[in-house]
């Protein structure tokens, strides 16, 4: 990656920021939400996260070492993408589901379009939705496990999302918010928490390594269909029910971590907002229309082939040019 | 080896010209029928039928056909061949005729046919024309087959309908072959499209390098003492 970008003449301002430690804060903000995901879940959860990134870094040294390619693992960003994926678990899946998924990802999906900077989509959330298409049944198996330390009493297996999908739009059928926020509810290893994803997504905001314009046009965005679907289906607002959509499924890890990744989100302002708007619409689609309880990955490996669009139509005007006619 | 003889036509046409994997030609049925090793075959010998059928017809009718209505023209011909061929696979080979659907109708607008009707048939000679025909068609069956064999083997872990991976049974406790559905579904016409054409490429490719032409069996390698114009190592 690094390597890519020579720009001869001088002189430069040098950035301490390089690529490898933009990774390494993704993966440290990524940490809350997965010691989380360890306490809730137990060793199984631990497992897998180290079968996940462990398996991504050695698939990324090893189709390096056989193409005779430089070695890139340096740059950490297979530890996100292997983090990431075993993040997008649920808790009892077996093992070699992970590690499948992470060289899907890190082959198929990154190195064989150019590596990191080069691949169209998230790698992270292709594997997912490969291993989603491919194994249906072991990828939405939330079954409680007997390490489940939290609410062991009041949960039944699905998420909050397959709950409301099974039971339709009724007051009540919901979580309380309380339970949503701490991660006391049923879902992959990452997405439970929202305050532990928060905190993870304090810290890039903090360090600059993400802008909050795509996530928050996001959510925003979801929140509004979800609002007017409420309204629209003539059953009335239901608080419970638009915070279960947004807290209770992959939402916020995916608007947070996976929306923001730098190669497959526009560059430009503007189309960061319309890739947000995308996005939250398309999830919101996705959840309540589609088959499946979850959309967020869907909408952004899809909105993820747009942003090549995107970009073209929201090239801003080059410094000088497009002024006020006389 | 002598251009246009029928041994030289089907070399051509499964291995140096193979129709899927080198002029990636005839892409949909490709994509779409592969989902077993079984409709590979059956699409791949359906369409060879159609394939020599139409080409020794349109070489023969070559010298007739004006040349602003060649297009409508050969139209005519495959579909009438098509026809015939559907028929025929829906009275004896119902199965197979179910399982490839509208696929069979849409050999007309094939790009193989069409293709292979405008670039040899309507320009050579019947015979050669019949075994060029024959010779595409089986690189075509054998490129199909190919793909269907591994996407049924990673996707369900059978081939040709037979088990070869004893798959995992969790009600019986049974450690097995998980498949891998993706492989099965449009996506994994892909991935395994993709691979094979690779590996095809690396092979040929590296022949290449060496100086040995893969579909030239008269080629004993080194481009020196060889005065064959027209072989690939010396073109790469």
């Amino acid at each position: 990656m690094e390597q890519m970008l020579n720009v001869s003449s001088n002189p430069h301002v040098r950035a301490r920021m390089t690529t490898a430690k933009i990774m390494q804060l993704v993966a440290i903000a990524l940490l809350p939400a997965a010691i989380v995901g360890i306490y809730n879940f137990g060793f199984k959860a631990l497992a897998i996260l180290v079968v996940s990134t462990g398996s991504a870094v050695l698939a990324e040294w090893l189709y390096d070492h056989f193409m005779h390619k430089p070695n890139t693992i340096g740059d950490f960003s297979a530890v996100v993408t292997g983090l990431l994926i075993g993040m997008n678990m649920p808790a009892g899946i077996p093992l070699w589901i992970p590690a499948l998924g992470s060289i899907f990802a890190i082959i198929v999906v990154k190195q064989l379009f150019g590596g990191l900077g080069q691949n169209f989509m998230n790698p992270a959330l292709a594997a997912r939705c490969f291993l989603m298409i491919s194994f249906a049944g072991k990828m939405t198996d939330f079954s409680v496990s007997d390490s489940f330390k939290g609410a062991v009493d009041g949960v039944t297996g699905a998420t909050p999302l397959a709950a409301l999908r099974d039971h339709g739009f009724v007051a009540g059928s919901s979580v309380p918010i309380k339970n949503l926020l701490i991660g006391n509810i049923q879902g992959t290893i990452g997405e439970t928490s929202v305050i532990a994803i928060l905190i993870g997504a304090a810290i890039l905001l903090c360090y600059k390594v993400i802008s909050a314009r795509i996530p928050l046009t996001y959510i925003g965005s979801f929140a509004v269909f979800v609002i007017i679907y409420m309204l629209a289906s003539g059953k009335g607002f239901d608080v419970n029910y638009l915070f279960t959509h947004l807290f209770g499924g992959g939402l916020m890890l995916g608007a947070w971590f996976m929306a923001t990744d730098y190669v497959t989100s526009p560059i430009t302002v503007k189309g960061q907002y319309v890739y947000g708007v995308c996005l939250g619409v398309l999830t919101g689609i996705f959840r309540i229309f589609g088959a499946s309880a979850e959309g967020v990955s869907y909408a952004i490996i899809f909105c993820n082939l747009l942003v090549p669009q995107i970009e073209r139509f929201t090239r801003p005007v080059a410094f000088g040019k497009g002024g006020a006619k006389k | 080896m002598k251009k246009n003889t029928p041994s030289e036509r089907l070399i051509n046409g499964i291995i140096k010209e193979n129709p899927t994997f080198v002029l990636m030609l005839g892409m949909c049925p490709t994509l779409a029928i592969t989902t077993s090793a079984i409709n590979g075959i059956g699409m791949g010998l359906t369409t060879t039928v159609i394939l020599a059928a139409s080409n020794l017809m349109i070489s023969l009718l070559r010298n007739f056909i004006p040349d602003s209505v060649r297009m409508p023209a050969y139209i005519v011909v495959v579909a009438s061949f098509v026809t015939i061929v559907q028929m025929l696979l829906q009275g004896f080979i119902p199965f197979l005729y179910s399982s490839l659907g509208i696929y069979i109708p849409l050999i007309v607008v094939n790009c193989i046919i069409l293709g292979r009707a405008e670039a040899y048939a309507s320009k050579n000679k019947p015979i050669p024309s019949l075994f060029d025909g024959i010779g595409m068609g089986l690189g075509f069956t054998l490129s199909i087959t190919c793909i269907g064999a591994v996407r049924e083997l990673i996707g369900a872990g059978t081939i040709f309908g037979k088990q070869i991976l004893p798959l995992a049974d969790a009600a019986a406790g049974k450690m097995g072959y998980e498949p891998v559905t993706i492989f099965i579904l449009a996506p994994g016409a892909f991935f395994v499209l993709a691979f094979l054409s690779a590996i095809q490429n690396k092979f040929k490719l590296g022949a290449a390098k060496r100086g040995i032409d893969p579909s030239n069996p008269d080629c004993k390698g080194g481009c020196a003492s060889c005065g064959n114009s027209m072989c690939s190592g010396k073109r790469g």
